[in-house]
C-alpha cells in the first residue's frame, strides 16, 4: 500500500503534534534503584498470577515472585534483590486495585544464581524457547500486554508467513522505542530472528516512521547480514503503529473483523517485546525493567529512562527533576491511548511506555458542542467506521445500531475523539457501545 | 506532589486538534468576504443593509429560541452569522428590512431550531428561507428585483430563458468578474470573487473540492450535451448562483452526505437538477431547488455509501471460498 512518496501507509489517521522534541536527543538514563518495589500479579491480558513468595522470603533480582494461571497468563519476578515486605492490595495503573508483592529493597543488587545464558538458541527446539520465553514473564509491551508465548504459539489451521516488528511508536511525546532502536539495534533484530527460527517464517519486516531516521539507519545496519529482514518505512501518521494498520501498510492485507494477526499470515511484536525476547532467551534473563519516557509539559527534566518494574511514577517524576507547575493530569502512556491516573502512588508495569505529566492548559478538554455532520471522524477513523454515528445511537442507548455500524471492530485509537471539532467525547460513546455489545452477546450465550 | 493536587481523570484521548465548530464557521465567513465586497461595490449601501439585516435577524432569532427553551446559547459558534450571510447572498438587493427578517427567521426558527438546532436541520437553513420568500413574495424575488433601476431588463439567466436578444448578455469576461451590468442575487454575481472563497475553503480543509468540483463538472457536461457549446456551458457555469451553491450551499455538512462516493452522487444529482431545471423548468435559475432536493436525499445516499469497514468484506469472501 504504498502511496506517492513512496512510503508504506493506511487509509485515514490524524496528524497530531508528535511532542518528540522534548525527549528525542536525551540520553537514555537509567533510573536508581528503588528502595522498595510494587509489583502487580497481573501485568498482562489473562489470569492474574498467585504469590509464590511470602512474606519475609529473600529474592533476587529476576526471582519468580508470582506464579502464571493458566495458559494465557504469565509469572512475574521480582526486580530488585531483597526482601518481601508485604503482600497487600495495591493501585493498579489500570484502575483498579490488585494484588501485589512488596519488596524492600538491600541496595546489592543481585541476579538470580539460576539465571543461566543460553548462548546458542538454535540448538533448543521452538516449543522450548517458547517455554523459556513464557518463564521469563514475557507479555506484548506496546500495549494489550497479550502473553508473548501465546501469540507464538501459533494454532495449527492457521499459516503465518510474515513477523512484523512493530517501531513505529506514533504515539506523541514517547520516544522509548526510538532510543531502543537507537540503542540496541542488534538485540531487536536478534529478537526477530529468534522469532522467526521459532514460528518458522522465512520474512521479517521491521516497520519505523519515517520521522526517525537515525533508527531506520541503525536498523538497516544491524539487519544487513539477513537478507529475509527488510525495514519497512512508514509514513508518520498516527496511528501508524496500529497493529491491524501496520499489517496492511507493509503487507497491503487485512486482518478480518474480530479475527486475529494470525488470520492474515502474520504476527506482530513491539520492539521492547522484540529486544526482551532476545535478552530472555540469550541470557536467560527474565523480564524485570523495561524502557519509558517521562515527559510532559509539566515536567523539568523531561527524558527516557530504564526503570525497574514496580518503581512508582512518582519516583521516576522526581528523578525527572519533579514539575515545573502543577500537574493536573497524569497518563500512564502516550496521550492518545494512555490511561489517566488520580495519583502518582502507582507502580511502572511491563506495559508502562510513558509517564506523561500535563499542567492546566493541557489538561483542559472543552465542552462538547452539537455534531455537525462534518464528517471529519469518518475520514479520520483508521477502520473506516463512522464514529459519529456509532457515538450518536450509543448516546440514545441503541446499542443494537451501534453494532450494526460495526462498533466491535473500533480500535479505541482515538483518532475521532482528536480531530472532532465540537469536541465530542466520541470515543467514550463507543467504548460504551462497545461495553454494552459484550455484555448482550454473554447474555445471549 | 502537593497531597491537595486533584488530577483530571478521563478518557483518551488526551490531546485535541485546535480546529473547533466557530473556527470552521469563522473561515467559510472569511471566505464570503469577497463577494460581498463585490455586491457592495456593485449595488451599493442597499446591499450591505440587506447583509446586515439577514444576519441580525438570525442570530437574534437563535439567540432568542435558545432562551425561551432555556438551552445553552449558542451563537457564540458563528453559525448563525453564517446562516444570515447565505441568506443575503440569496436575496436581491432590493429586498424590504421585513423580507429579510422573516427570512431570517424562517431559516432559524422554522428550518433549524425547530428541528433540533445546529447539527439537526434536515436541509440547508439559509436556502430553505429562499424558497420560502420565493413562495411568498414572487414579484420581489424575480427578474427585475435582481437589478438596479433600468439598466438592463432580466438577469443573464433571465435572457437566456425568456430567449431575448443575445446581445444583451454580458460577455463572458464580465460575467466572471461580475461586472458591467451582471445582476442577480447579492452573493452571486461574481464568480471570481467566489472561486476565491471556494479556493480558500478547500486550501483551509473546510471543505473538500468533491461536491463542488464534480457539481460545476455536472453542470458544464450536461449543457455541453443539451447543445450549448463550450461557451455556452461555460457561461452557464459562471451564472445565476452556480458558484455560491456548489462552494458554499452543497457543501452544507449537516444537510449534505459525509461519505466520499456520496458526496459524488450528491453533487453529481445537484448538477443533474439545476441542468434540468435550467433547461426545461419554469425558472431560468435552478440551483437553490437542486440543492434543496439533495439535502433532502442525502441521508439515503448517506446510508448506501458507507465506506468498507477494514476487514469486513474480506472475511466474506474467505467464508464464500
Amino acid at each position: 500500500m504504498a502511496n506517492n512518496q513512496g512510503l508504506r501507509t493506511f487509509l485515514g489517521g490524524v496528524h497530531p503534534p508528535t511532542e518528540k522534541g522534548l525527549t528525542k536527543d536525551v540520553p537514555i538514563l537509567e533510573a536508581k534503584l528503588p528502595e522498595t518495589v510494587v509489583i502487580p500479579m497481573s501485568q498482562h491480558i489473562g489470569a492474574p498470577c498467585t504469590p509464590c513468595v511470602k512474606r519475609g522470603d529473600h529474592v533476587y533480582v529476576g526471582t519468580k515472585v508470582g506464579e502464571a494461571n493458566g495458559f494465557v497468563s504469565v509469572p512475574v519476578h521480582s526486580s530488585v534483590s531483597g526482601k518481601v515486605k508485604s503482600i497487600d492490595l495495591h493501585q493498579h495503573p489500570n484502575g483498579d486495585r490488585v494484588q501485589c508483592v512488596i519488596i524492600e529493597s538491600d541496595g546489592l543488587d543481585e541476579m538470580d544464581p539460576s539465571i543461566k545464558p543460553n548462548a546458542d538458541y538454535k540448538t533448543k527446539s521452538p516449543q522450548e524457547l517458547i517455554d523459556l520465553i513464557k518463564e521469563g514473564g514475557l507479555v506484548g509491551i506496546g500495549g494489550a500486554t497479550f502473553p508473548t508465548h501465546v501469540k507464538l504459539t501459533v494454532p495449527p489451521d492457521k499459516h503465518v508467513d510474515t513477523v512484523i516488528i512493530n517501531g513505529a511508536e506514533c504515539e506523541p511525546y514517547l520516544t522509548c522505542d526510538d532510543h531502543l532502536m537507537n540503542a540496541r539495534p542488534d538485540l531487536i533484530i536478534k529478537g526477530l530472528e529468534i522469532v522467526m527460527y521459532i514460528s518458522g517464517v522465512k520474512k521479517g519486516y521491521i516497520g519505523v516512521e519515517d520521522n526517525k531516521p537515525e533508527a531506520i539507519k541503525k536498523l538497516q545496519e544491524a539487519s544487513a547480514h539477513n537478507k529475509d529482514i527488510e525495514v519497512a518505512v512508514l509514513k508518520t501518521k498516527y496511528p501508524q503503529g496500529a497493529e491491524k494498520q501496520m499489517i496492511n501498510a507493509i503487507t497491503g492485507r487485512e486482518v478480518p473483523s474480530g479475527g486475529l494477526p494470525a488470520d492474515a499470515g502474520v504476527i506482530v511484536f513491539n520492539v521492547g517485546t522484540a529486544s526482551q525476547i532476545a535478552t530472555t532467551v540469550v541470557e536467560g534473563i527474565p523480564f524485570y525493567r523495561t524502557l519509558l519516557t517521562c515527559t510532559g509539559n509539566c515536567v523539568k527534566n523531561p527524558a527516557t529512562y530504564l526503570v525497574r518494574l514496580g518503581d512508582t511514577f512518582q519516583s521516576i517524576i522526581d528523578q525527572a527533576g519533579g514539575f515545573t507547575s502543577e500537574p493536573k493530569k497524569i497518563i500512564s502512556g502516550g496521550p492518545m491511548m494512555g490511561v489517566a491516573q488520580f495519583t502518582t502512588d502507582v507502580p511502572v508495569i511491563k506495559s508502562t511506555s510513558g509517564i506523561l505529566c500535563f499542567d492546566e492548559k493541557l489538561a483542559k478538554i472543552d465542552d462538547p458542542t452539537p455534531c455537525i455532520k462534518c464528517g471529519r471522524c469518518c475520514e479520520a477513523c483508521p477502520m473506516h467506521l463512522q464514529p459519529y454515528i456509532i457515538a450518536t445511537y450509543a448516546f440514545k442507548k441503541r446499542f443494537d445500531k451501534s453494532e450494526e455500524y460495526h462498533a466491535m471492530d473500533c480500535i479505541e485509537c482515538g483518532s475521532c475523539a482528536y480531530t472532532c471539532p465540537a469536541r465530542r467525547p466520541l470515543l467514550t460513546s463507543i467504548r460504551t457501545a462497545k461495553r454494552e455489545i459484550t455484555a448482550e452477546r454473554r447474555k445471549a450465550k | 506532589m502537593d497531597e491537595n493536587t486533584r488530577l483530571i481523570v478521563s478518557s483518551s484521548p488526551h490531546v485535541r486538534d485546535t480546529r473547533t465548530t466557530s473556527k470552521i464557521m469563522l473561515d467559510v465567513i472569511i471566505a464570503m468576504i469577497p463577494a460581498a465586497i463585490v455586491a457592495i461595490c456593485v449595488f451599493g449601501i442597499q446591499a450591505l443593509l440587506v447583509l446586515i439585516y439577514c444576519v441580525a435577524s438570525a442570530v437574534l432569532t437563535e439567540y432568542v429560541i435558545e432562551k425561551i427553551l432555556k438551552k445553552p446559547v449558542t451563537i457564540s459558534d458563528l453559525s448563525a452569522v453564517v446562516t444570515g450571510m447565505l441568506l443575503a447572498f440569496n436575496l436581491p438587493y432590493s429586498a424590504p428590512w421585513w423580507m429579510c427578517v422573516v427570512g431570517g427567521v424562517f431559516a432559524i426558527g422554522v428550518v433549524k431550531q425547530a428541528f433540533g438546532g445546529l447539527g439537526a436541520n434536515f436541509m440547508n437553513p439559509a436556502l430553505a428561507a429562499r424558497a420560502f420568500l420565493l413562495a411568498c413574495w414572487p414579484t420581489r424575488m424575480t427578474g427585475t428585483a435582481f437589478i438596479p433601476d433600468g439598466i438592463t431588463t432580466a438577469t443573464p439567466l433571465g435572457i437566456i430563458k425568456e430567449g431575448l436578444d443575445a446581445s444583451m448578455l454580458p460577455s463572458m469576461m464580465d460575467m466572471f468578474l461580475g461586472v458591467n451590468g451582471v445582476f442577480g442575487a447579492i452573493g452571486e454575481i461574481s464568480a471570481l470573487a467566489l472561486l476565491i472563497g471556494g479556493i480558500y475553503l478547500i486550501c483551509r480543509k473546510v471543505i473538500s473540492w468533491r461536491i463542488p468540483v464534480t457539481y460545476l463538472a455536472t453542470v458544464f457536461v450536461l449543457e455541453l450535451c443539451f447543445g450549448a457549446g463550450f461557451s455556452g456551458a461555460l457561461y452557464q457555469i459562471f451564472a445565476g448562483g452556480l458558484m455560491l451553491g456548489a462552494f458554499f450551499m452543497a457543501t452544507d455538512y449537516v444537510s449534505s452526505p459525509n461519505t466520499v462516493l456520496g458526496q459524488f452522487i450528491f453533487a453529481f444529482g445537484c448538477g443533474l437538477i439545476t441542468v434540468i431545471i435550467r433547461q426545461f423548468g419554469g425558472y431560468p435559475e435552478g440551483v437553490s431547488y437542486s440543492i434543496l432536493l439533495m439535502n433532502v436525499a442525502a441521508p439515503l445516499i448517506q446510508r448506501y455509501t458507507a465506506p468498507r469497514v477494514y476487514g469486513i468484506q474480506k472475511q466474506k469472501k474467505e467464508s464464500e471460498a
